[in-house]
């Protein structure tokens, strides 16, 4: 029968319709912005720079080693190394970045930078309200606006967050042992050679 | 005949014809909303019928290949994802296959498996919404569009929660995948995959018996499947029009030897074949599906000799092509044994299925151009690159 196809979409049309009124799956629409979905832990859109601590210019974990800056691959980060020192997480003096700029608007949320890094100091952020006005300053983000504490990684990365803390934590107790045995076997040296020195200072006692 | 042979078209023109009446050229496109994103055709139009199209791209051309040729090795994999960014995962893995051959890296088991699974649920919600645009192109405004929007909604999500972005995904790595699937992630997708063919069965209820879809789509824009295979298309087009190759099949490339699967065949290789070989494809992905989401093992999903900074293969060159949603896609990388590749070339199925635009609409209609073109599937990051 000609029409027979056209009225059997039609009844699924209408399935589908009546449906929505009992079924919540099949009401898909989200009501954006006064709905607003669960992100699952994984998303990510633009990067951000871990602090450890309080002051987020002191507990930056960003050492500027521009590794990020050279993978980058539309380069949208531009980073300045300073000309001297602060101490790291471990403790270790360490060059910091004087300038780290990302350009949102070039940024295209590939996560190469945060692969790459090898001091787990940029990772993604999870915001993704960020229209402005402005189309060239509002976009270009400094060290200031990008450093977030790290219990905001915890907040939206929690599993990465841990298995990151666990990962540094390692890395600061074998630093500290092995500063420890280091300091230890220097005293060691000096005792020795204070041992030494004393002896020598000493006449031989002759028989 | 003489005039029409020797007229080059120009935009928007009258063309003396020898006989009586006069020819029309009329451009579409750019932005004309049927020709799926930026795209223009030079249309010659004796009334109503086609006497010569000529399709004009480059567009949306973005340097992708000379990019490739400056940027790292890895550094070209986010611009992958930007090809044909409906199937981000194929495009990876096509790119990733071409550089592990280049390099000579081992895939391991659960990657290989991870890939099978992100590639065929790709194909999943890139036939379906093809099948929307399809109809939407046909007029059907709106409803069978939105329940194919629906369905890759559910397949976004798992996309989302594994590689932390709907399209973009950059998840595969040279020698494997970038991470491990997250907890719960194999029982989400079993959900989708269990539920997708009742969304086929409603799909098909819906449009496969309607009179109106048969009387646009049947018998127009045929593609013979000697034209089809002189001119180099490839994927469902060639299927549809009854050549049996399937790269899954042809060229074992992955796992795919391992899948109980068959390939789909058309017949008559009209915009009709063409819409149904998508269906019948879906109805096999899940079959792959299921399959691998039930063998996957437990293991490594990168082979540890693969390094993600200062990866530098030794000189030489390769090909790496996979069966995409739309055909054949293929990488080339010529290495010079340095940190970026020498010469970056992709072989993009749409634009290579594009050329024969011509032959399959003339003496068609003009409304009919734009379901043929439909049908073609494109994807305009893809073809101008």
């Amino acid at each position: 029968m000609v029409g027979e196809g056209i009225i059997k979409g039609m009844a699924e049309t209408a399935r589908n319709f009546l449906g929505s009124y009992v079924s919540d799956e099949r009401l898909t629409t989200v009501q954006y912005p006064e709905e607003r979905d669960v992100l699952p832990e994984a998303t990510r859109q633009f990067p951000f720079l871990v602090y450890d601590g309080n002051d987020p210019m002191a507990g930056l974990r960003c050492v500027a080693c521009q590794i990020c800056e050279k993978e980058c691959p539309p380069k949208c980060i531009c980073i300045e190394k300073s000309k001297d020192k602060k101490p790291d997480y471990v403790g270790k003096p360490q060059i910091y970045p004087a300038k780290f700029d990302i350009d949102l608007s070039v940024c295209m949320s590939c996560q190469i930078c945060v692969e790459v890094c090898p001091f787990e100091a940029i990772k993604m952020d999870t915001e993704y309200e960020l229209s402005t006005t402005d189309r060239f300053g509002g976009l270009l983000v400094d060290k200031h606006q990008l450093a977030k504490p790290n219990s905001h990684f915890h907040q939206i990365h929690p599993t990465d967050a841990n298995e990151v803390d666990e990962r540094l934590a390692a890395e600061k107790a074998k630093f500290e042992a092995k500063t420890k045995a280091d300091a230890e076997a220097k005293a060691k040296a000096a005792a020795e050679a204070r041992a030494k020195a004393a002896s020598s200072q000493t006449p031989p006692v002759s028989a | 005949m003489s005039a029409i042979a020797e007229m080059s078209p120009k935009n928007y023109e009258l063309i003396a014809k020898d006989d009586d009446g006069e020819l029309l050229e009329v451009s579409m496109g750019p932005h004309h909303p049927s020709t799926h994103g930026v795209f223009r055709m030079d249309v010659v139009l004796d009334g109503e019928r086609i006497v010569k199209l000529k399709p004009v791209f480059g567009y949306l051309h973005r340097n992708h290949e000379k990019i490739g040729e400056g940027t790292s090795y890895l550094g070209s994999m986010p611009y992958t994802d930007r090809l044909d960014y409906f199937c981000s995962l194929t495009n990876n893995w096509a790119y990733a296959l071409s550089v592990e051959k280049l390099a000579g890296l081992q895939v391991p088991e659960r990657a290989e498996y991870i890939r099978v699974i992100t590639a065929e649920l790709t194909r999943l919600q890139n036939h379906a919404c093809l099948m929307g645009f399809l109809v939407q192109d046909m007029g059907a405004s709106g409803t069978p569009l939105m329940y194919a929007f629906r369905e890759r909604e559910k397949i976004l999500d798992l996309f989302e929660s594994l590689t932390g972005a709907r399209m973009m995904c950059n998840y595969m790595r040279f020698g494997g995948c970038r991470v491990d699937l997250p907890a719960g992630w194999l029982a989400q997708a079993q959900k989708v995959v269990d539920e997708f063919p009742k969304f086929i069965d409603e799909f098909e209820n819906l449009l496969a018996g309607n009179e109106i879809l048969m009387a646009r789509t049947q018998n127009i824009g045929t593609l013979s499947r000697e034209l089809a295979i002189n001119s180099g298309v490839t994927g469902p087009m060639l299927r549809a029009a009854g050549v049996n190759y399937d790269l899954r099949k042809v060229d074992h490339y992955g796992i795919y030897d391992r899948f109980q699967f068959r390939v789909p065949l058309g017949d008559h290789g009209d915009t009709y074949d063409r819409y149904m070989i998508r269906v019948l494809e879906m109805r096999e992905s899940v079959k792959i599906l299921e399959q691998a989401l039930k063998g996957i093992p437990a293991g490594p999903i990168i082979d540890p000799k693969a390094k993600l900074r200062g990866f530098r293969p030794k000189a030489g060159e390769a090909y790496g092509r996979i069966e995409a949603p739309k055909g054949e896609l293929g990488f080339y990388l010529i290495s010079d044994g340095s940190p970026n590749p020498y010469r970056y070339r992709v072989r993009p199925p749409s634009f290579i299925n594009l050329t024969i635009l011509e032959d399959m609409c003339a003496g068609q209609l003009i409304a009919d151009v734009v379901i043929i073109l439909g049908s073609v599937d494109i994807v305009l990051g893809e073809v101008d690159r």
